[in-house]
């Protein structure tokens, strides 16, 4: 499953991608997110995957900066996830 | 087998029944300031509607915005997983689902079991939900079922509103009318701009035939011909959207109680 | 030398007449006044008892630069802002504009040059359309808004940042009888979290000052030092930066 989590407002569109095909539930972006965005959990399904915490997700675009303003604070979310399973849209 | 769901939304509260695949009854009230409540009204409906008691129910999913404090459920799952399930029940062709009320837009894209593949969800801005309409029609002074039908009997052509921000184009469609367009003009021009923003969602999680509509924006044909049109595929609407959510959750009831029964049969 | 810097934002416009770098007058005037910049710069030139002939040269900005008949030249709200931003606090590294359809972020570098910078004018959120409909709900005049969510005591959440569920969540807690220094508390906490997501877009540098009319309200400045951990500047006149950093921009093209 491809879970986009976010909004899109007048000013832009705001999702976080996780593909739960490949997400093994590692928990690093969890560990590493200057915002706490994500949380590992089972799913609706019973697998265990990362998403964006319930609570938040109407709150991403304020949270987190954007992957590439992100990405000097090495390390970020994408680069600890090994599957490649996280994506931003902004 | 029977199970049931419960679906705690912002404005209403919804329960069904279920008997193996067959739908017994529902109950709906709209939703109280205690939500455990609001679900325990919507249930007892449901009961009273099926000639049954709690104790016959052998298993509740809770869904909705309210699900977790849902205190006769067992399980709560998203409204998005129970949505995807319910339209499957509904339409077992449908592929890409549509959903949109006051408060939310939901677009999701599911497989032949009614199993997510794709979704993605707002419900942080009006300019996407049907409250933007609302919003236009309490400005306009029009009823808001009549948005819909007025917005295809175009006047002169479709006036353009370009702010996406159902704020900004408040402005923008008062400085229309004191120019003189047509009013009929000026809904056209904002179901087209509704139906662009939903068709960004849509296309964000992919489309693929069978295409579902549901929800409060399946009432409005100005926005669902133009939403069929960018998308090239014709909706099944479905006409008891308030129960759809409902209705998934008491299958993912039944799925659950299947998992948990088979290893035990098993042993 | 004499210069002008024009802001024609959507509300208001504002003119700064400026000499060497001494701020001689302002003025300010609502937008849809008729050739409201070239009012405004015939008030300010008379309240600093100027004639036309001394001035050098008229810069304007804003979202109305292009209507400004008067103005010599144009530059962009973020250069205006950055060069008036960092005239009025010369330390700021982080410049926020709060105005009344728009606002922006702009991170300096050391020598004031723009490094980096977001602009919202598209999502009412975060700007001072959202204060001012919600000011309408409760019935309390934007300008009296600051100090009398000061007052609150219980801090009441306003989850929306969107302008038109903000609205109807204001109304709901009106019903309940919220006292409205703590409804007006959460209010200022949701604008200031949308401006937050800004300052952390472009990363937080401290030495944060705040222009702009909304930063005169002292609550929503407060919930920005509390999110940023930091102290937030608000300079005297703070609606004034744009104009002003147009007119030391028209001091710079006319010495070049
Ligand atoms: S890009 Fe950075 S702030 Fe954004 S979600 Fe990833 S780790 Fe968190
Ligand atoms: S764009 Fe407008 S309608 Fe959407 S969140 Fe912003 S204020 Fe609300």
């Amino acid at each position: 499953m491809k879970a986009n989590y976010g909004y899109a407002d007048g000013s832009g569109e705001y999702f976080i991608t996780i593909d739960t095909d490949v997400c093994d539930g590692c928990g690093e972006c969890a560990r590493v997110c200057p915002s706490s965005l994500f949380e590992v959990a089972p799913d609706d399904y019973d697998q265990v995957v990362a998403r964006v915490k319930e609570k938040l997700t109407r709150s991403v675009g304020v949270l987190c900066p954007g992957y590439e303003r992100c990405r000097d604070k090495v390390p970020d979310c994408h680069a600890v996830c090994r599957v490649g399973a996280i994506s931003h849209s902004w | 087998m029977i199970t049931a769901g419960v679906d705690v939304g912002s404005l209403s509260g919804k329960a069904v029944v279920l008997d193996d695949n067959r739908l017994v009854s529902w109950g709906l009230v709209p939703t109280g300031p205690d939500s455990a409540e609001t679900a325990k009204e919507a249930m007892d409906i449901a009961l009273q509607k099926g000639n049954l008691s709690l104790d016959r129910i052998e298993f509740v999913v809770s869904t909705g915005y309210g699900r977790v404090v849902v205190p006769f459920a067992q399980r709560n799952v998203t409204e998005i997983s129970c949505h995807a399930k319910g339209a499957n029940y509904f339409f077992p062709g449908a592929r890409t689902i549509l959903d949109m009320g006051g408060q939310d837009c939901k677009a999701i894209r599911c497989d032949a079991n009614g199993k997510v593949v794709n979704f993605a969800m707002n419900d942080k801005c009006a300019a996407g939900a049907g409250r933007s309409m609302e919003v236009m029609a309490d400005l306009l002074q029009i009823p808001l079922d009549e948005i819909g039908p007025r917005s295809l009997q175009l006047d002169q052509g479709e006036v353009a509103v370009s702010s996406t921000c159902t704020v900004f184009a408040k402005s923008e469609v008062l400085a229309h009318v004191r120019q003189g367009a047509p009013t009929n003009d000026i809904l056209a021009g904002l179901c087209a701009a509704l139906a662009s923003r939903v068709y960004g969602l849509l296309r964000r999680v992919g489309i693929e035939p069978e295409f579902v509509i549901s929800g409060g924006i399946g009432k409005n044909v100005g926005v669902v011909t133009r939403v069929e049109q960018k998308v090239g595929l014709e909706a099944n609407i479905c006409f008891e959207p308030q129960i759809v959510g409902a209705v998934g959750a008491a299958i993912f009831a039944r799925d659950t109680l299947v998992k948990q029964k088979k290893p035990a049969a098993a042993r | 030398m004499v210069t002008i810097g024009v802001d024609a934002g959507s509300l208001t416009t504002k003119v700064v007449v400026l000499e060497g770098t001494a701020v001689l007058s302002r003025s300010s005037l609502h937008s849809s006044t008729r050739d409201a910049g070239g009012k405004g710069i015939e008030e300010a030139l008379r309240s600093a008892g100027i004639g036309r002939e001394r001035v050098k040269e008229i810069v304007a900005t804003g979202i109305g630069r292009n209507e400004v008949a008067q103005a010599t030249s144009a530059a962009t709200e973020i250069v205006c802002d950055a060069r008036g931003g960092r005239f009025l606090a010369p330390s700021a590294a982080t410049i926020m504009d709060i105005g009344a359809e728009s606002s922006r972020v702009i991170k300096c570098d050391q020598a004031g040059r723009v490094a980096d910078f977001v602009l919202n004018d598209k999502c009412a959120a975060g700007t001072g359309v959202f204060l001012e409909a919600m000011g309408k709900a409760l019935r309390v005049p934007v300008s009296e808004m600051g100090s009398l969510s000061l007052k609150s005591t219980q801090e009441v959440n306003i989850t929306a940042m969107c302008v038109v569920f903000a609205e109807s969540e204001v109304v709901s807690q009106i019903h309940r009888r919220v006292a409205k220094e703590d409804i007006l508390n959460g209010i200022h906490k949701s604008i200031a979290t949308r401006l937050y997501g800004m300052v952390n877009r472009v990363g937080i540098v401290k030495n944060v000052v705040a222009v702009g009319g909304l930063a005169r309200n002292a609550g929503v400045v407060r919930w920005l030092e509390e999110l940023i951990g930091a102290e937030v500047f608000v300079p005297e006149f703070p609606e004034y930066a744009g104009a002003v950093g147009a007119a030391l921009i028209a001091a710079d093209r006319s010495q070049s």
